[in-house]
């Protein structure tokens, strides 16, 4: 995350013949792996002139198709906000038993396929699995419905937040809380006061990084939806209808607009840093002094 | 507020998916490309009645079977593989004479692995014998993962049964000299078509006749020939009521309406003009010019059925796996 100061003295086989190696290949390799794509989306949605992109974009199961994703986005990543942050407190600020086993649950999304957890949640919530009849019965739809996308979507992105928090807050130890509490502030003063504004970067990225994964999850989400067009389609689900279906303009079109969300979550967030980038020197002189503030009842 | 905007846009949601089910809407669970042709079919049916609505799910149809089990509310069914209506059989969601209930084995349309080759046809492919050429290059998704291409081994099997009068180890060289011709095996349909489309391998492309204009209409109609073999295999397009949904829902005359505007004149003219071969006489005669004659083989006559062929080709280990694992 932070950017290592300057005046460094070089390392080791840090010529500049090296240097301008690594950099040109870096560039390289990002323009063909990443660039060139972004291009070909936006170059694609166009083809057939703004008016077709307009059309498509335009069209009910589409606009249908952005809603839904954004919906989905404003449920799962503040729960998974809220979620992250409680993990990795927990993980960092006290000592337990079985709290590795917690880093490991945390993690696991990490290494499971979606597509898999996809059919766990069939097997839970499915008319053939463990609680499906009985909900079946109550009349509660999960699968294939809303529901069924926030959950998946939620399990694949779980352990974004907490990754980004927990090595910074392992970092930053338990002095300060430690001297906050000490002082008499409260364990929630202690976190709005002092934890929150040292881990407030790596909080962003994580919800950054969670929203992008929600707003592009297939996998897991492909299995769950029940491609209901105008209903339980996302974005990404009604990209690949369009593309299978041989609308290629039409489906870079709504990819596009899925990288647009995407982009506008990043440049949200370098706005955010650089805003706050100012701050930041008062930031740390600043906490003591509401440190003190706590101490009055 | 914002959370009071949430939870009214949840309740919606839920609300339209689960609760107030009123009959005057309901869902087609369909296959992956059929999505421009029932737009079209849908709303031809909701201006003959009125205040309907037909909602629309598109995906693999297999997958689609299996989220019907899992407890997807769709009333009826419209698609590519009559073995996936057979799996909504055996889960008890379809009843089991569900062929008889509409016209041709409940099938409104059809159609037929046929050819797509490149303009002008330089390796002049005519006929399956072609394929096995050994200048011909074969593009095809796998068998074992497209249903799709289960039809152009089944196609091709059958025409390699009647040449070679059944002799199985002819049949199996003949098809084996076919896969020995496929430089590459997509997963699915769409892939095949974007490996001979944009990366430009192969001479032909196997796929249902229906899909071949298509192909040809969305990249370029100058570009490709439609090619449609001597013989070939009759591909049906199985629709059903899903039964468990239907009683439950109360919406069986609704979904009955449905599936027989698929047989009506009107229906049967959409589905012609998207590339399927239609029943209905006066239709087809229409249409004429754009299906050239070929002769049809049954699955039922050939190979006895589809729980058979399932367990002689397409099981572990059956006929299927010993060519592919031959290559």
């Amino acid at each position: 995350m932070s950017a290592s100061p300057s005046g460094k003295p070089s390392r080791v086989g840090d010529t500049p013949l090296v240097r301008r190696t690594l950099i040109t290949l870096v560039l390289l390799v990002g323009a063909v792996l990443v660039l060139a794509p972004l291009i070909v989306i936006f170059a694609q949605a166009f083809s057939l002139g703004v008016g077709a992109f307009a059309a498509t974009i335009a069209e009910p199961d589409t606009r249908h198709a952005i809603m839904l994703t954004v919906i989905v986005a404003l449920i799962a990543v503040p729960v998974n906000t809220a979620f992250g942050l409680a993990a990795a407190w927990a993980v960092t600020k006290f000592d337990f038993p079985g709290k590795r086993l917690l880093i490991v649950i945390i993690e696991i999304p990490f290494s499971i396929s979606p597509v898999v957890a996809g059919v766990a949640y069939l097997f839970v919530y499915g008319l053939q699995g463990v609680f499906g009849p009985a909900l079946a019965d109550a009349n509660i739809q999960i699968l294939f419905a809303l529901p069924g996308i926030v959950l998946a979507s939620m399990f694949v992105t779980a352990p974004f937040v907490a990754r980004e928090l927990i090595p910074l807050m392992q970092a930053q130890g338990r002095d300060l809380e430690e001297a906050a509490t000490s002082l008499g502030a409260s364990g929630w003063r202690t976190f709005w006061s002092v934890t929150l504004p040292n881990i407030r970067w790596a909080l962003l990225y994580g919800v950054v990084l969670c929203n992008a994964r929600v707003m592009g999850e297939f996998g897991a989400v492909s299995v769950v939806s029940g491609n209901i067009r105008g209903q339980t389609n996302t974005l990404p689900l009604h990209i690949e209808l369009l593309y299978h279906d041989y609308q290629t303009a039409g489906a870079f079109a709504a990819a596009s607009i899925l990288t647009v969300l995407a982009l506008v979550t990043i440049v949200a967030k370098v706005l955010l840093e650089r805003q706050g980038a100012g701050r930041r020197s008062r930031v740390s002189v600043a906490a003591p002094v509401l440190l003190a503030e706590g101490q009055r009842p | 507020m914002r959370l009071f905007i949430l939870g009214a846009a949840f309740a919606t949601l839920l609300s339209s998916s689960a609760f107030a089910q009123a009959p005057d809407k309901i869902l087609n669970s369909s296959y992956d490309i059929a999505r421009e042709l029932f737009a079209k079919v849908n709303e031809a049916y909701v201006s003959a009645n009125p205040g309907k609505t037909i909602d629309q799910s598109h995906a693999g149809s297999s997958k689609q079977a299996r989220a019907i089990l899992e407890g997807l509310d769709a009333d009826v069914v419209t698609y590519n593989q009559v073995t996936d209506v057979n799996a909504l059989v055996k889960g008890g969601a379809v009843s089991e004479d569900w062929q008889s209930e509409f016209a041709n084995n409940a099938s409104p349309y059809y159609s037929l692995p046929a050819f797509l080759v490149r303009e002008g046809n330089p390796k002049n492919i005519k006929d399956w014998g072609d394929l096995v050429r050994d200048d011909v290059k074969v593009v095809f998704p796998n068998p074992k993962t497209s249903g799709n291409a289960r039809y152009t081994y089944l196609a091709a099997t059958a025409y390699a049964k009647e040449k070679f009068n059944n002799d199985p180890e002819q049949v199996k060289e003949f098809v084996g000299k076919l896969f020995d011709n496929v430089p590459v095996f997509d997963t699915g349909g769409r892939a095949a078509t974007t490996t001979f489309v944009e990366r430009q391998i192969g001479d032909v492309l196997i796929t249902f006749e229906a899909e071949t204009r298509g192909i040809a209409k969305e990249f370029g109609e100058d570009k490709y020939d439609v090619v449609v073999p001597a013989m070939s295999i009759l591909a049906e397009f199985p629709v059903a009521i899903v039964d468990r949904v239907v009683d439950k829902r109360g919406s069986r005359e609704f979904a009955k309406s449905y599936l027989d505007f698929l047989y009506s004149e009107e229906g049967q003219r959409i589905i012609a003009e998207h590339g399927n071969r239609v029943n209905n006489e006066a239709v087809a005669a229409e249409f004429e010019s754009q299906f050239p004659e070929v002769r049809l083989v049954r699955v039922e006559d050939v190979f006895g059925g589809w729980d058979k062929i399932q367990e002689e080709h397409f099981a572990s280990g059956a006929l299927l796996d010993e060519i592919y694992g031959q290559r």
